[in-house]
């Protein structure tokens, strides 16, 4: 590959590099903007702890991942990557699913069947295909930790919200303080409910398309 | 044969895979902006889930779960291969895309170019995988239930698509304030059709 050979002396953090970890946040955001990886986003986001969790394992998988994909990147026959791919995810996910249910059980019990589907995320197969398939190894850790982080904070944005207005906690602690209830203050039982999830979702996207114009859809 | 009914209107209506565990969001969203291409993908989500889940049903059965080896030999009965179901359902399912699109494209060509671009995206939709999974969480007792546990949810999964597209094709002619427009108001709408699906909660089948 040329650009292997033109750029020998960038160094680790160059602006370049800091941009792939920091656009995923903002501007390229997986979920607000390229509306990739939603599902898990909204069912697991009813308490904080479970989508840090959730966050945590995805950045572990997805900066893995994009590493080996891209070390292994020229030796993959294109007709198959995509199945490459998914043994790869899957492996990686597998060991994640192993540790959590050997270090926190009970968090593994609640996020059933999603730590399984991380290897479906859209975002992380995205990520391969478009970015880990084409670039050298450390790009694509810094291109696989931004996504997952850009991930991560909606997660948790959606999660904090959620816990608080629905249980009145935060990562299992009591946030609303009690003469707030005394005063008649109650906790909005629809916050936990899987709809209202969704509607989170949209407002934060309403909130971050009004400051950031750009990224009004306009078709 | 009461069971199996039951079994796949709860998995229509009340374990929606979209409205109550969001499954299958990605392609949901980007493939609901017109009735006829949802219609398209609707049916294929249903083609899938109903083959891929009675398959991997029996793979959990006789190969990963604790003691499934037993038909093979005796010794068998404490080995566990259930680390192994990701990877296992993960290759049953990507096998099953390809199969069924080479199949499909032999024996009817119409719905093969109409299906087309949609079945290979299938083998990531996490539908289908969380379909497996679901199942394999809710230790179904044979295959026929298994089956329609599969077709049941493909069938939500179908609803819900084409529901929200054409409610999309509906709402191109509202003024929707625009940040909100495209991406926001779909997911608030899509919350609201959950709500309404809520009502189905109650029911005792």
């Amino acid at each position: 590959m040329s650009e292997d050979s033109t750029q020998p002396t960038e160094t680790l953090f160059s602006v370049k590099n800091r941009k792939l970890l920091t656009n995923p946040l903002g501007p390229e955001n997986p979920i607000n903007v390229q509306v990739l990886g939603i599902c898990s986003v909204l069912a697991i986001t009813v308490q904080l702890q479970t989508s840090l969790v959730m966050a945590i394992s995805v950045v572990a998988v997805m900066g893995f991942a994009n590493v080996i994909i891209s070390l292994l990147r020229k030796g993959i026959p294109p007709r198959i990557r995509i199945i490459v791919q998914l043994t790869v995810i899957a492996s990686l996910v597998i060991l994640v699913d192993q540790l959590l249910k050997a270090f926190v059980y009970d968090i593994s019990r609640q996020l059933s069947v999603f730590v399984g589907l991380i290897i479906t995320n859209c975002i992380i197969m995205g990520r391969l295909e478009a970015f880990a398939l084409h670039n050298k190894p450390w790009p694509s850790f810094l291109d696989g930790i931004g996504n997952a982080a850009g991930y991560g904070w909606v997660l948790l944005a959606v999660g904090f919200f959620r816990e608080l207005f629905g249980s009145g906690t935060l990562m299992g602690y009591q946030a609303i303080p009690g003469f707030m209830y005394d005063i008649g203050y109650e906790n909005n039982g629809f916050m936990i409910l899987p709809p209202m999830a969704l509607i989170t979702v949209g407002i934060i996207i309403w909130v971050q398309r009004y400051k950031d114009r750009r990224l009004i859809d306009i078709s | 044969m009461e069971e199996l009914v039951s079994i796949f209107v709860r998995s229509i209506f009340i374990d929606n895979m979209v409205f109550a565990y969001f499954l299958g969001m990605c392609s949901y969203l980007a493939v609901s902006r017109t009735v006829n291409t949802s219609v398209g993908l609707g049916f294929a989500v249903i083609f899938v889930l109903g083959i891929t889940v009675p398959i991997n049903y029996l793979l959990e059965n006789f190969i990963l779960g604790r003691g499934a080896l037993v038909w093979l030999a005796p010794r068998f009965a404490e080995v566990d291969l259930s680390f192994l179901t990701f990877i296992m359902f993960i290759a049953i399912i990507a096998a099953m895309v390809q199969l069924v699109e080479m199949i499909i494209e032999k024996f009817s060509p119409t719905l093969y170019s109409s299906l087309g671009i949609f079945l290979p995206l299938i083998a990531v939709n996490c539908a289908i995988l969380g379909g497996s999974l679901f199942m394999q969480e809710r230790n179904f007792a044979n295959i026929a239930e298994a089956a329609s546990f599969g077709l049941g949810s493909g069938v939500g999964w179908f609803l819900a698509i084409v529901g929200i597209a054409a409610i999309r094709e509906k709402i191109r002619y509202s003024n929707v304030p625009p940040p909100l427009r495209g991406l926001g108001i779909t997911f608030i709408i899509t919350g609201l059709m959950g709500i309404a699906f809520m009502s189905f909660m109650g029911i005792e089948l």
